[in-house]
C-alpha cells in the first residue's frame, strides 16, 4: 500500500531553499506529476523521496512507515533517471536481472519476473541486444522494467523522458501510464513538460520557488486554475487588466478600458477592485457568439497543422490570442481585417492585480 | 536568386552515409525548417552550410558563389547560431561588438553598428549587463545580435530552443521568426520538433535518413503528406492497413483487420492492394449515433487523456485495434469517459491512402 506523505519537507543549499514546508500526500495508485519553471525544487522533491538528499526539517513516509533515515535501497521503490542509465557492456536480461543478481535472489524467480516485466513493458528488443543497438525509447522502457524488478509498488520518474525526440517522448507518455495502471503502481513524475505532466497524471502538482503553489487534476488546473502563474504556467492565456465594475447574479463585469467591458461568472472579487482577466486561446471564438464579444483588428495569423492561432489587436493596444481548428471550416478572417471576438463568461478567470505586478507574476524564471 | 544552394551533396562518415545526393535553394529571406529525427542528417547539413565539414560530393553556393573549400570564417553571410555560445566574462555591449571589433572598423562605426543591433533586439538598456545576469531569452537575443552585428545575412539554427523550458520555447520561436523577418534575413532552423516548425516556417524540409523525404509549406506538408513516415512525423495519425477489396468511380472500400470495412474516396490503388490507411486524430470524432456520409465504427473509450488545450480519446474498435480522436476544447470535447462505446466516425474524403511499405509499417511510423 504505497500511499506517501511528506510532512513539512524542506531543504536548503546555503540560502536558497528548495523545498519549503512541503506538505503532500498521493494516494495508493495515484499517478502524480510535479512540474514547474527550472528551480522550482521539483527535482529536490522527487530526490528526498528516493531518499537520495535527506531534507533538514520534515518526515516523509512511504505506505505508512517513516522512512528519513531509510537507504534508498530499502525504501521499496523504482527509480528512472532522465539519462538512460543501463549499463552499456550488459544485454537487455543482464541489465533487467542485474538488480536481483547482485541481491543474490534465487535465479528461477528472477527470471520469471523478468519474463514478465519484459511482456508487461513490451520490451521489444531481443534480449541479447545491447543498449546501443537499441533506439532511446527502448532503452528507457528497458530502464522502467529494470527499477521495477524489485516488485516495488511506487514509481519515481525523474525526467524519464527527457532525452528522448518528441516524437518517441509522445508516444511513451501512453505507455509509461499504461504501465502504471496495469501493474497498480503508484507513480511520482518530474517533467519540464508541462503538456506530458497534463497528458499523464491523475492529478498535477504546481510548485514555484519551493513552494506547491497548486495541485489538482489537469482537467482543473486548466479550466480552473486557482492561481494565475498556474494560468500562464499550464497551457496558453491571454490576460487583461481590469477593475470590477458591478456584480449581479449573473456575476461580475469588468471594465477593461477604452471602452470594452467583459462578463466572468466569478463573483469573487470586490467592487472596484483590479483585477486579472484570463482566458484560454481555444475558448475565444470568432463573431459575436456571446454577451461578451470584443472587438479588434487582426494582426497576424500562424497555422500549425490543424490549428490556427489568430493574432487579435484590441482597440487598447493589446493583443489576444484566438486558437482555432481547421475543421470547423470557417472562414479565417485576414491581416488587418476589423473582427470581433467572443469568450463565454464562464471561460473568464478573473484574478487579483498581483502586487509585484502582472509581469512578474508570470515570470517563468 | 537563390541565396544558399546546396546541388548534389553527399557526404559519408565511414561507413555511415549521412546524406543522400541533396539538392536544396533557399531564396533570399526565406524562413526555412529542416525537420527530422535524431539521425536524419539535420545537423550535418547544416554544418556543410556553415563550412564546418566539408562533403564528398557536390557542390554548395552563398550568394551565388562556389563556396567548397572555403573555410566557415571566409563564408561571411554565414552565423552558426547554437547553445547561446557567449563569453561569459565579457558583457552583453563587448560580445556584440566583438565581431565588428574583429573586423578593425573605426570606433565610430562599431559603436553605431553595435548600439542599431542592440536596439533591435531590444537589449539596448542592458548593454553592461553579463551573461549570467539575463534570462535564457535575453541570452539568446544577445546571441543572435552577436552575429547580426557581425554581418550575418544567413542564420543557421541549430534546435535554438533545444535547452530551454517548453513554455519559454513558445514564446522565443515567434519572437525570433519576427526579427528575422523584420530585418530581411534568412534562417536555415534545424529541429525535431514538428509544432515548431510548422508555426515558424516559410518552408519545410523533412529528412530521413540523409534524404529529403518532402519538402513544401507547412499547411502543404500536414493536408498533403506524401509518405506514412510524414503523416506520422508531422501530426500524427492513427494508421490502419487492409486490402482494397472494391474500387468504384466514387472511392473505394477497404478491409481491414477483424472484417470491418471502411470507404475512402482516393482510387489509386487497385483491388486486392494492400494498403494503409491514415486518419489525423483531429479528424476522428466521436457520438451516440451513425453520421451519415462516414465511417461509423463502434468502439469503447479506454482512456481520456487531456493534452495541451484538446482532448484525446482512445477508443478501442471491435477488432481491439485502438484509435484516437482529438478534439479542441472550447468546441465540445467532454462527452465522454472510460468505458462508454461510442460511435467513431472519419470521412472517407478525410483518409489519407498509401501503399503498404516494404519495410513494415512500425518502421515507417518510427514505433518505438
Amino acid at each position: 500500500m504505497p500511499e506517501v506523505k511528506l510532512v513539512n519537507v524542506t531543504k536548503r543549499y546555503g540560502r536558497i531553499i528548495a523545498n519549503d514546508h512541503i506538505n503532500l500526500t498521493i494516494k495508493d495508485k495515484e499517478y502524480i506529476s510535479v512540474i514547474g519553471p527550472s528551480g522550482c525544487g521539483k527535482t529536490t522533491l522527487i530526490k528526498c523521496i528516493a531518499g537520495i538528499i535527506e531534507p533538514d526539517e520534515g518526515e516523509i513516509y512511504i505506505g505508512g512507515r517513516l522512512v528519513n533515515n531509510v537507504p534508498i535501497e530499502d525504501r521499496g521503490i523504482g527509480y528512472v533517471f532522465q539519462n538512460i542509465a543501463l549499463f552499456p557492456h550488459m544485454t537487455v536480461w543482464g541489465n533487467i536481472t542485474y538488480g536481483p543478481r547482485v541481491r543474490g535472489f534465487p535465479p528461477e524467480e528472477t527470471e520469471a519476473i523478468a519474463r514478465e516485466m519484459i511482456e508487461m513493458i513490451k520490451v521489444t528488443a531481443r534480449v541479447d541486444a545491447y543498449p546501443d543497438e537499441l533506439s532511446g525509447g527502448t532503452q528507457q522502457k528497458t530502464a522502467v522494467a529494470r527499477a521495477l524488478m524489485t516488485r516495488s509498488r511506487l514509481l519515481l520518474l525523474d525526467e524519464p523522458l527527457g532525452a528522448l525526440d518528441l516524437k518517441v517522448r509522445a508516444a511513451l507518455r501512453y505507455e509509461l501510464r499504461r504501465i502504471v495502471k496495469d501493474l497498480g503502481l503508484t507513480a511520482l513524475h518530474v517533467t519540464h513538460d508541462q503538456e506530458e505532466a497534463m497528458s499523464i497524471s491523475d492529478r498535477v502538482v504546481v510548485m514555484r520557488r519551493g513552494r506547491i503553489i497548486e495541485s489538482g487534476r489537469p482537467i482543473e488546473l486548466y479550466m480552473r486554475p486557482k492561481k494565475l502563474f498556474t494560468a500562464n504556467f499550464v497551457g496558453e492565456a491571454n490576460f487583461l487588466v481590469g477593475e470590477v465594475k458591478l456584480i449581479t447574479g449573473e456575476g461580475s463585469i469588468i471594465d477593461l478600458g477604452d471602452g470594452m467591458k467583459i462578463l466572468s461568472r466569478d463573483r469573487s472579487r470586490e467592487m472596484g477592485e483590479r483585477v486579472v482577466v484570463a482566458f484560454r486561446p481555444e475558448f475565444a471564438s470568432l463573431g459575436r457568439t456571446c454577451e461578451n464579444a470584443l472587438a479588434g483588428k487582426m494582426t497576424s495569423i500562424i497555422y500549425s497543422g490543424d490549428l490556427v492561432r489568430l493574432h487579435v489587436e484590441l482597440p487598447n493596444g493589446d493583443v489576444i490570442v484566438v486558437k482555432r481548428s481547421l475543421r470547423l471550416y470557417e472562414p479565417i478572417p485576414r491581416a488587418g481585417d476589423e473582427v470581433t471576438v467572443s469568450v463565454p463568461p464562464e471561460n473568464i478567470l478573473v484574478y487579483p492585480y498581483p502586487e509585484r505586478g502582472l509581469h512578474r507574476e508570470l515570470s517563468l524564471e | 536568386m537563390s541565396i544558399v544552394k546546396l546541388v548534389n551533396v553527399t557526404k559519408r562518415f565511414g561507413g555511415i552515409t549521412a546524406l543522400r545526393g541533396i539538392s536544396l535553394s533557399i531564396e533570399d529571406g526565406e524562413y526555412v525548417c529542416i525537420l527530422g529525427p535524431t539521425g536524419a542528417g539535420k545537423t550535418t547539413l547544416l554544418r556543410i552550410i556553415a563550412g564546418l565539414v566539408e562533403p564528398d560530393e557536390g557542390e554548395i553556393y552563398i550568394e551565388g558563389r562556389r563556396v567548397n573549400g572555403v573555410p566557415p570564417e571566409r563564408r561571411n553571410a554565414v552565423y552558426m547560431f547554437q547553445n547561446f555560445a557567449l563569453f561569459p566574462h565579457m558583457t552583453v555591449w563587448e560580445n556584440v561588438s566583438f565581431g565588428p571589433m574583429v573586423k578593425e572598423w573605426s570606433s565610430e562605426k562599431i559603436e553605431n553598428v553595435t548600439s542599431e543591433t542592440l536596439e533591435m533586439v531590444r537589449l539596448g538598456e542592458r548593454r553592461d549587463a553579463y551573461p549570467s545576469e539575463l534570462s535564457g531569452g535575453m541570452q539568446q537575443r544577445v546571441a543572435l545580435a552577436r552575429g547580426i552585428a557581425a554581418g550575418a545575412r544567413i542564420l543557421l539554427l541549430d534546435e535554438p530552443f533545444g535547452a530551454l523550458d517548453a513554455r519559454l520555447r513558445v514564446n522565443l520561436r515567434t519572437q525570433l521568426r519576427s526579427l528575422v523577418k523584420d530585418q530581411g534575413l534568412t534562417a536555415i532552423h534545424v529541429t525535431h520538433d514538428q509544432e515548431e516548425a510548422l508555426m515558424v516556417a516559410d518552408r519545410i524540409v523533412i529528412l530521413r535518413e540523409g534524404r529529403i523525404e518532402q519538402t513544401g509549406l507547412p499547411q502543404d506538408i500536414y493536408n498533403h503528406p506524401k509518405s506514412i513516415f510524414v503523416m506520422s512525423f508531422v501530426g500524427g495519425a492513427n494508421f490502419l492497413d487492409g486490402v482494397v477489396s472494391r474500387v468504384t468511380g466514387s472511392g473505394s472500400t477497404i478491409e481491414i483487420r477483424g472484417g470491418l470495412r471502411i470507404r475512402v474516396s482516393d482510387t489509386s490503388n487497385g483491388a486486392g492492394e494492400r494498403v494503409v490507411v491514415g486518419v489525423r486524430r483531429e479528424d476522428v470524432s466521436l457520438g451516440k449515433s451513425r453520421k451519415r456520409g462516414f465511417n461509423n465504427l463502434v468502439g469503447e473509450v479506454l482512456d481520456v487523456m487531456f493534452v495541451g488545450g484538446s482532448i484525446e480519446y482512445v477508443v478501442r474498435l471491435e477488432n481491439d485495434m485502438t484509435m484516437l480522436s482529438r478534439i479542441l476544447l472550447g468546441e465540445g470535447s467532454m462527452a465522454f469517459k472510460e468505458g462508454d462505446m461510442v460511435i467513431v466516425s472519419f470521412h472517407p474524403s478525410e483518409c489519407h491512402v498509401f501503399q503498404y511499405p516494404e519495410r513494415g509499417l512500425l518502421k515507417e511510423i518510427e514505433a518505438i
